[in-house]
């Protein structure tokens, strides 16, 4: 579909295929958006998603397919095992040394993800899909374009360095936009990080901001409900997240804007570097 | 001949080592077909197995199949240790089949191998306290529509899936061998009393050898959706790999054992099928001597031999022919025309196409938001 091939040309910078003859590379999943057809190429016209020939999902409206595209890849991810251990949280670094913010929905995930990598100098390596390798204890970068939802596009929007693409109304998840992730991160997609730090970010309308340490039981209970797949990974997947986090301090941070929540998390790193 | 995709799939399974000189697009639908066939936790192992060198990219897909089996033999261990708690009491013998039945015996093939569903066969007239039993046990019956359940109960050989509450896990329990509808009647007596006791787990119990391979032909071409035809028919190549040096004269007591359980005619297509589409090592004058015993008229054969061995092929694009979609529709009805006198067919294939037009419940499982698991 052709917005998906903007979409990709906007994000990816690349060009749509000129045929598969002679192509000598693997790819990790077939994936095609495509029109629907029928009556459905006139009356509100739907895009479909593929993996492989299977169709995971129902069909979303049709201007709605590069989201489709980008939705159905991060289910690519988390669902087909692949080794890793893939938990739902954004991961940032600061060389090889990563920070990870598990996702619970509403405690504005995203939005701290994007301060972090727009104005704190972060790396991305994530802003949804946490890949942890079990043999190396290292968590796999693949920077893509950053989900952003209703008020935090506009917050984002205003961020030095920040490129958005275009904005999709009345999706599931209300107004929809994605943000370029920077150069540099894109950059160092090969460099894995070891996990230091993880924050469970909580966003407060009002009373002070906090921090306050949490145990490590405590952490791998947290997470875990966040993974996708560590039920599948049996013990390969639990040992893996005990590794993690033996070699990480985690903290439950409570703040009220970006600026708070930016200090909170440097004091984290400078207090336990 | 199968398309090239297919074969070298095939052929990188039996040995490994062809796999070394593959490009990376050569991988790529190495791994796709694998995966069309429900055997890409089976390349993985054979090729982990065989030492041969994987590029780093590939081998992410292959080990990460491989550790989902490791996970799901433990998962299968770890249902039959609950299965056998919740039935203890009652005193009968469970016999686990298919995949279970391999992980618990440790026959080769469970390496590697992913599962859907587990398999358990116990006697007809305790199927009512089987039941009561299981769902005191945190299982509960799959499908909730009346003409499901009277599908399966009155015409099938199991009863309807069921689904454990806090699991997910699925378990298939049967009381015969085939549907008691269908035109073979296997005594399931005789495997019950050929079964083996699995210490500790009492009271489950797998198989003979033997039985093990004759079930597992059976069910194979009894089928009538092929999703693991490929998987199933490599089971049945490792099985008769794995017992035919162990087990002495094992070629005449595989040949006689399937003639007590009336299942001459699929060990016959089981057999030959091994033999022809992944070169299983089966003795020529022993194909000759079950093709004697239970093969079907030329005419029939001749179809059978063109559908089947389209049809166990990997579900990919590039092992399809234009042929695939009827061959694979027409499988269908004959899974059925074996299952039912005609009469009870046609009602049953009526019905399903009535439901098709106007479902009960118009239902799509799929998640309306695409999006994370």
């Amino acid at each position: 579909m052709p917005s998906v091939e903007e979409h990709l040309a906007f994000f990816y910078g690349a060009r749509p295929k000129e045929g598969q003859a002679g192509h000598d590379t693997f790819a990790d999943f077939d994936i095609g958006v495509f029109t629907a057809s029928g009556i459905r190429r006139f009356w509100r016209p739907q895009a479909r998603f593929f993996l492989d020939d299977a169709e995971p999902f129902l069909p979303l409206p049709a201007d709605q397919a590069a989201p489709l595209f980008e939705w159905g890849l991060n289910w690519c991810m988390a669902s087909r095992p692949l080794g890793y251990l893939a938990v739902h949280a954004a991961v940032v670094a600061r060389g090889d040394r990563a920070l990870l913010l598990p996702g619970f929905p509403g405690a504005g995930k995203s939005t701290l993800c994007s301060s972090l990598v727009f104005l704190g100098g972060w790396r991305l390596l994530s802003d949804e899909l946490a890949l942890l390798d079990p043999a190396s204890g290292l968590i796999h970068p693949h920077p893509r374009p950053i989900n952003l939802k209703n008020r935090s596009i506009d917050l984002v929007a205003a961020f030095p360095g920040a490129a958005l693409g275009p904005r999709y109304l009345d999706t599931r998840k209300g107004t929809i936009a994605l943000a370029t992730p920077p150069a540099e991160s894109v950059k160092a997609a090969e460099d894995p990080a070891r996990c230091l730090w993880v924050v469970f970010p909580t966003f407060v309308s009002d009373g002070e901001s906090w921090c306050e340490e949490v145990s490590r039981a405590e952490s791998f209970a947290l997470i875990a409900e966040q993974s996708f797949n560590k039920d599948r990974m049996g013990e390969v997947g639990f040992k893996a997240l005990c590794a993690m986090l033996e070699g990480a301090r985690c903290f439950q941070i409570g703040y009220r804007s970006t600026e708070e929540a930016l200090g909170l998390v440097d004091q984290i790193c400078r207090e336990s570097p | 001949m199968p398309p090239p995709a297919a074969d070298r799939l095939i052929r990188i399974l039996q040995a490994p080592h062809e796999a070394a000189r593959l490009s990376l697009g050569q991988w790529e639908q190495l791994v796709s077909v694998a995966r069309g066939g429900n055997v890409v936790g089976t390349l993985g192992e054979r090729l982990a197995l065989a030492g041969v060198a994987v590029p780093e990219n590939v081998d992410r897909h292959l080990v990460g199949a491989v550790q989902l089996s490791q996970r799901q033999r433990e998962s299968v261990r770890w249902e039959a240790h609950q299965l056998g708690r919740a039935l203890r009491h009652l005193d009968i013998p469970v016999v686990l089949l298919k995949g279970s039945a391999y992980v618990l015996g440790d026959v080769p093939v469970s390496r590697g191998r992913l599962f859907g569903d587990i398999d358990i066969l116990v006697p007809r007239d305790s199927l009512g306290d089987v039941e009561v039993a299981m769902m005191a046990g945190g299982w509960t019956s799959a499908k909730q529509n009346a003409y499901d359940q009277r599908y399966y109960r009155q015409w099938m050989h199991e009863l309807p899936p069921m689904v454990n509450v806090r699991r997910g896990t699925v378990l298939d329990i049967h009381h015969t061998l085939l549907p008691l509808t269908s035109r073979y009647h296997p005594d399931p007596q005789k495997l019950f009393a050929a079964s083996l006791e699995l210490p500790g787990l009492a009271p489950l119990r797998i198989p003979s050898p033997l039985d093990l391979i004759i079930h597992s032909i059976t069910h194979l071409f009894h089928e009538g959706e092929f999703h693991n035809g490929l998987r199933d028919l490599t089971d049945i190549d490792g099985l008769i790999r794995h017992f035919a040096d162990s087990i002495p004269d094992f070629w005449s007591a595989l040949l006689a054992r399937a003639g007590e359980l009336q299942l001459s005619p699929p060990l016959f297509l089981g057999l030959h099928f091994a033999s022809r589409l992944l070169g299983t090592p089966i003795p020529a004058a022993v194909l000759a001597r079950a093709a004697a015993a239970g093969a079907p008229g030329p005419v029939t054969f001749r179809l059978l031999d063109g559908l089947l061995g389209q049809a166990l092929l990997p579900m990919h694009p590039d092992c399809d022919s234009a042929f695939t979609p009827t061959a694979r529709w027409l499988l269908y009805v004959r899974a059925h025309w074996l299952r039912m006198p005609p009469h009870l067919l046609a009602m049953h294939l009526g019905r399903k196409a009535w439901m098709g037009v106007f479902p009960e419940v118009a239902k799509d499982s799929r998640p309306a938001e695409p999006g994370l698991p």
